[in-house]
């Protein structure tokens, strides 16, 4: 079993408004669409197609049709103002029962994983018993918006009456007002996208051009080698006609990354080192997580994977440049694990999401660290380190690729298969010790989740 | 791949054109949907004998039950006195001017050729007037050669005058035999449930076929539209064509359908699962571990596993001179090989022992060879002689294992046939025309059925009588 957060637990008996005692929440299993690079296979797949078929590939593997799940909870980070009810919609065309309740929910990258907790949370204080997590996102199909001078035109034009209104209202367009604004993944503070912020970040740790491409290979073979072994058959079913990630290259090798001219970081004073092979791709895709009560879980003839135990969340001031732009998970996951009174050595498998090699390798560089340990963790020393046959197993974002929305969803599954392959091996073993895995998401705004799974 | 021949003969000025010019004029077979008569009109049940006076009970006697006294009166301790009629409008003697929906032709009491004749020439007339869509069913007993000469050679001839009977039916009747093994009773369940199967649209493309019943095994349905109630059935293949036709069938006819395919069939595999309220197990029937995930998942979802459906199959077509070794081993380890290994995953795991039942997809190609299919024939023949085998280990539980073998289907594999070629072939059978999935999912759903125990280790062609081999 699971063990309960210290901080959960036990509410004090006398306190008529404390909530019920906390129960595991279990990931049952999960369901994606192969991701596929923009513009690919799914380039006229929009997100509530995408949603719709991972949701529905879930509903065919565990028998949920015509099922009142007891919510749903998803989200784009992409998305038209059109999608206000994504998920809702989504769940009314899906083989799901239309009486299931449905959530929009939105964190940048962090989308996924945060609709995880969300469910998690509620199936841990009895408010559901049961939930079904999920993401999605289409570069291929993204919002484009009108001008802001075209916008207010259009706005006002339908309120102006008369003839000499409307006339007034059209002679302020300009011909500029008629160029679209296409989807930005700039951060609206600093005007830099994340591939420059994550530049910064590169460069103030130090990380080589040769650490990042070792971890994109190692992301790819270990993703190959997950979809050679049949790891991913009770974890993706295949969507218009493509039954594997698209992104992901089985013959790449470090020569063919070294080749590779540089797209992040070339104005500044530090040679350059990020280039498409070490970055993840703009990617459409969807995936879905099922959660579950123990009871639910038995009652349906499923196995729990993994209890999803606890979760951190943390932001960082990047605007200021105290820290890099994606260093938020190498804070929050410090606290988790403090709270449970764990350490990196405690964890069986880490997935940090790979939003660039160099993210991944920065935040391992900052948990290394005497200096950040002791000043921005607060710790005596260092955080610790992470051994590198833990981490990514299975790949990552580098190689699977990196639909925003949809990525929390895709570790999170696979992570509790993971988990509980191994429990169920070591305990053949003779072996009933617990089997833990630190998921850490980074995400825009300086946002960043880390979430502790333990295998049922 | 519609047979657009086969709607231009059936319609408008091109049917008169097609039939001035002696074109052959295949008809629009009828197809069972649950709630679909047993026989469209009265039914001549001809024979003599207390063979044919049990059966014309059954299908004469009140659908709401009759007393046991008043019912099949050869029901013995081991064959269940059957409670349920047919309710249907049955004579014993040809009236003229009554166009029958079907004869069933008794001929268990013949022991001399000559006791055939007077049976048989009786329902020319009525066959004469038979009514489209008709049926004419043999019941009769195997001959062998512990019978004396003239028994086995009064049994032997129903063989040819079936055959060559279903081949003068027109207007989408067929004719099919039950014949019943040693001294199994005309009332066994699966002689009885074989009979409702020839007379019913479910057969609607099984034609010139002569099916054993082996022994008294078998349960009778609750219900004749839910044969299947409360069975869980695994179906591989399960996400296109036959296969996906035979989920639909067995879920329509009340089983909890797992539907396995390869991933790679992913997404059509998930439309069919979730269209039969089923689950969707993406799995390559090949793994060496095939059958332990299957068991592993029916444990899980459903605490039971009834019917094992083997119909994934794949055709790599080459002339043997010219046939790579993958292309021949390929075949063999998916149409074949994945069956041996997961059946015996089955048999010794001790999960599969209430009344359980293998039905595995053969294949016409199997029995009468077929010029660039060594490879598949070879798997498909083996196909056959793995169900023969399998089924005696299964009966200890009251369980069997039988083959379907289609002929010519239309599927998206017989639509890459080249368009000439795919003419003839469709026309190449007794019906003209070619048969559609669900027909071979109905035989399958039947030899699935409790009620299929008693025939044991037997291949059904699904073919409309084709003109190669039995």
């Amino acid at each position: 079993m699971a063990r309960t957060p210290a901080r959960s637990s036990s509410p004090a008996p006398s306190d008529p408004t404390s909530s019920p005692t906390a129960r595991p929440a279990y990931v049952l299993g999960g369901n994606r669409v192969p991701f596929a690079r923009a513009g690919g296979p799914y380039a006229h797949a929009s997100n509530q197609d995408l949603l719709t078929a991972a949701l529905d590939g879930l509903a065919a593997r565990y028998g949920l049709q015509d099922e009142v799940i007891g919510q749903v909870a998803a989200g784009a980070v992409l998305k038209h103002s059109r999608d206000f009810n994504l998920t809702r919609e989504v769940v009314l065309g899906s083989a799901l029962s239309s009486r299931t309740p449905a959530v929009d929910l939105q964190e940048a990258c962090a989308t996924g994983v945060e609709t995880v907790l969300l469910l998690a949370n509620k199936i841990r204080l009895g408010q559901l018993e049961s939930g079904i997590a999920g993401g999605v996102d289409s570069a291929s199909d993204a919002p484009i918006a009108v001008s802001e001078g075209l916008r207010r035109v259009l706005l006002d034009l339908s309120r102006a009456r008369t003839v000499g209104q409307r006339a007034a209202v059209l002679a302020r367009l300009r011909p500029k007002d008629l160029t679209p604004n296409p989807p930005r993944v700039d951060e609206p503070r600093t005007g830099l996208s994340m591939g420059e912020h994550q530049a910064l970040t590169t460069v103030e740790w130090g990380i080589t051009r040769e650490a990042q491409d070792e971890l994109a290979l190692a992301s790819h073979r270990n993703l190959a080698a997950a979809w050679e072994s049949g790891f991913f058959d009770d974890l993706v079913t295949g969507y218009r006609g493509l039954a594997r990630d698209a992104n992901l290259r089985t013959d790449t090798s470090l020569e063919k990354l070294a080749g590779l001219r540089t797209t992040f970081g070339n104005h500044l004073a530090a040679p350059a080192t990020m280039t498409a092979g070490n970055s993840t791709p703009l990617t459409d895709g969807a995936s879905t997580v099922l959660l579950g009560s123990a009871q639910w879980a038995a009652d349906h003839g499923l196995t729990p994977l993994a209890a999803v135990v606890d979760a951190e969340v943390a932001a960082v001031d990047f605007v200021h440049g105290e820290d890099g732009l994606l260093m938020a998970p190498a804070y929050a996951a410090p606290r988790l694990l403090a709270r449970h009174g764990l350490t990196l050595d405690d964890l069986d498998y880490v997935e940090i999401h790979e939003a660039f090699a160099s993210t991944v390798l920065a935040i391992l560089a900052a948990w290394e660290s005497e200096t950040f340990g002791r000043e921005r963790l607060g710790l005596p020393g260092a955080f610790g380190s992470v051994k590198r046959e833990r981490l990514n197993v299975h790949g990552s974002s580098l190689a699977a690729g990196h639909p925003f929305a949809a990525t929390g969803g895709r570790i999170v599954a696979s992570t509790a298969k993971e988990l509980h392959a191994r429990h169920v091996a070591q305990v053949a073993a003779g072996d009933d010790s617990p089997v833990r895995a630190l998921v850490t998401v980074c995400a825009a705004g300086g946002l960043g989740v880390a979430v502790l799974l333990e295998a049922a | 791949m519609p047979d657009t021949y086969l709607q231009l003969v059936n319609s408008g000025p091109t049917a008169t054109l097609a039939k001035r010019l002696g074109l052959p004029r295949p008809a629009v077979l009828r197809r069972y949907t649950p709630g679909a008569p047993l026989v469209d009109g009265p039914v001549l049940v001809l024979g003599r004998g207390d063979d044919a006076d049990a059966l014309a009970r059954l299908l004469s006697g009140p659908a709401g039950g009759m007393a046991p006294g008043t019912g099949t009166g050869s029901g013995t301790a081991e064959t269940p006195v059957l409670l349920d009629g047919w309710d249907l409008e049955v004579h014993r003697h040809p009236a003229p001017d009554v166009r029958y929906g079907a004869v069933v032709l008794v001929l268990t009491a013949a022991e001399r050729p000559d006791q055939l004749t007077d049976p048989v020439l009786a329902a020319a007339g009525p066959v004469k007037g038979l009514r489209s869509g008709g049926r004419v069913v043999t019941v009769s007993r195997t001959a062998t050669a512990d019978d004396a000469p003239a028994v086995a050679a009064a049994r032997q001839g129903v063989d040819g005058l079936l055959r060559s009977l279903a081949k003068e039916l027109r207007g989408g009747s067929t004719g099919n035999g039950v014949v019943l093994t040693g001294d199994v009773p005309v009332t066994a369940p699966s002689a009885v449930a074989a009979l409702r199967f020839f007379l019913s649209r479910r057969s609607a493309f099984v034609d010139g076929q002569l099916l054993a019943v082996d022994s008294t095994a078998g349960t009778l349905p609750a219900d004749w539209e839910r044969p299947l109630d409360g069975r869980v059935a695994v179906v591989t293949g399960a996400a296109r064509g036959i296969g996906a036709a035979i989920a639909r069938t067995l879920a329509r006819d009340g089983a909890h359908v797992v539907a396995v395919d390869v991933p790679a069939a992913g997404e059509q595999l998930t439309a069919v699962a979730n269209e039969v309220r089923g689950t969707a197990l993406q799995l390559d029937v090949t793994a060496a571990d095939a059958g332990e995930r299957i068991l592993e998942h029916v444990r899980a979802r459903h605490g039971r596993l009834d019917v094992m459906v083997h119909n994934a199959g794949i055709t790599r077509d080459k002339l043997l001179v010219n046939m790579a070794p993958d292309r021949w081993s390929s075949v063999l380890a998916v149409n074949l090989e994945s069956q041996l290994r997961i059946n015996e995953a089955l048999l010794t795991s001790g999960d599969f022992t209430d009344e359980p039942r293998i039905v595995a997809t053969a294949s016409t190609s199997g029995i009468a060879g077929n010029r660039g299919q060594t490879n598949y024939a070879t798997s498909k023949a083996g196909v056959i002689g793995m169900v023969r085998a399998t089924a005696p280990l299964l009966v200890p539980f009251g369980g069997t294992a039988n083959a379907v073998a289609p002929g010519f289907i239309e599927t998206e594999m017989t639509a890459r046939i080249p368009a000439l070629t795919r003419q003839v072939a469709r026309r190449l059978n007794s019906l003209q025309q070619g048969g559609l999935p669900q027909d071979v999912a109905e035989a399958v759903a039947f030899l699935a059925s409790p009620a299929a125990g008693g025939i044991v280790g037997r291949t059904l062609r699904v073919c409309g009588q084709n003109l190669v081999g039995q």
